[in-house]
């Protein structure tokens, strides 16, 4: 047992950054190659609804719609914010966990 | 004399590169993740799920009914995991964060529009997937009283896709292929396999709906289908990584916590 990474943990960190890499590309390919409106795809779908039956009317509606397209982004926001907080907390307590638990290893092997 | 201090000094700096190595590794892992979504939440507006109202009365209510066995399940298994192993309650929050990150994340693809992954797959592979219609249901439920995406009439179905669909394709897949190959081929897989089946129900789902007059249901499908599911392949690509992601930091750091999550698969 010693304090440095084991190759084993550099090869995970390298195929992390690979991983993260991989997702970025992924997401700015399109942006680059192809154009569009970047719209939702469940707008188009309500749109697909209408040509298909024209007279459909929506028969109930949201009772609270954000003010505007910012308070919407302000939300979406808000809504990762939280869920990456409580990722990088739960992970940050496991790896300060499984470092103090290795420290401990280490002076009783001493 | 100073030869020593020369190599005391040379050695320390060498071993603060290297902890400050890992340091920046886990710092730009914390900056690419965070700059990932800040880029990709910029993009406005809605994408996915089937928006309040969007469905007749009669195929809202039959989702909802459909749904609601598996939520209730659901409830009952996450009890059990509480009460028989409460340190797991962390890793729990975790499967549910990662679903609420994900599905917040609009990313752009290759038609030239926008969805977000579902962030189903990690959960229903940790913990069963009956726990994932319970976390994936508080998930659509928030967006749709707050966000206004997706819909209370449309919550039954909204469900029935990401939160029951997409966590049981998830891990029947993950049990096929961990036989045959590696364990994070299979976690990709089945995150992947999870997001992209989750569009494919919701196709469905409108098609059923609204069949089209020339054509019927399949017409209806593969217009809703070439909407939905084609966005969504280049997006289950970027979710399997990213639960990928999230998996190798657990296997990492989590150990106990996965140990835990075996035994319970072997008594169950």
């Amino acid at each position: 047992m010693n304090q440095k990474p084991t190759k084993n943990q550099q090869a995970t960190a390298r195929q992390n950054w690979l991983l993260v890499g991989a997702v970025v590309v992924l997401a700015v390919i399109p942006l680059v190659f192809v154009r569009g409106e970047y719209g939702g795809a469940d707008g188009q779908a309500e749109k697909a609804i209408s040509e298909i039956e024209p007279s459909y009317e929506p028969w109930f509606n949201h009772f609270f719609e954000p003010a505007s397209g910012e308070i919407e982004s302000l939300l979406f926001a808000s809504q990762a914010a939280m869920g990456a907080g409580v990722i990088g907390y739960v992970i940050g307590l496991y790896k300060g966990r499984s470092q103090s638990q290795q420290q401990s290893d280490n002076k009783t092997l001493e | 004399m100073p030869a020593d201090v020369f190599v005391y000094l040379v050695s320390s700096a060498r071993f603060s590169v290297k902890a400050r190595n890992r340091k920046l590794v886990s710092l730009g892992l914390m900056a690419g993740l965070s700059c990932y979504i800040v880029l990709a939440s910029a993009t406005p507006a809605a994408a996915m799920h089937i928006s309040e109202g969007f469905l007749p009365v009669q195929w809202a209510a039959f989702w909802w009914i459909v749904a609601l066995p598996f939520f209730l399940v659901g409830l009952r298994s996450i009890a059990r995991i509480t009460k028989e192993h409460p340190e797991l309650k962390l890793l729990l929050a975790l499967a549910g964060a990662f679903t609420f990150v994900l599905s917040a994340l609009k990313i752009p693809s290759v038609t030239g529009s926008c969805s977000h992954p579902t962030g189903t797959g990690l959960g229903a592979i940790l913990f069963g997937p009956s726990v994932m219609a319970v976390l994936g249901a508080l998930v659509l439920l928030f967006q749709s009283v707050l966000l206004a995406h997706g819909g209370l009439t449309t919550l039954g179905a909204n469900m029935f896709s990401m939160a029951i669909v997409g966590p049981f394709a998830a891990y029947f897949v993950y049990h096929l292929l961990l036989r045959t190959g590696s364990q994070r081929a299979a976690i990709f897989c089945a995150a992947a396999l999870a997001d992209l089946l989750t569009y494919v129900m919701t196709s469905i789902q409108l098609a059923l709906a609204f069949p089209a007059a020339s054509g019927g249901f399949m017409a209806s499908f593969i217009k809703f289908a070439s909407i939905f599911a084609i966005t969504q392949v280049p997006l289950a690509i970027s979710e399997g990584l990213l639960t990928v992601l999230v998996w190798n930091w657990l296997h990492s750091y989590g150990k106990p916590e996965l140990e835990t999550l075996k035994l319970l698969r072997q008594e169950s």
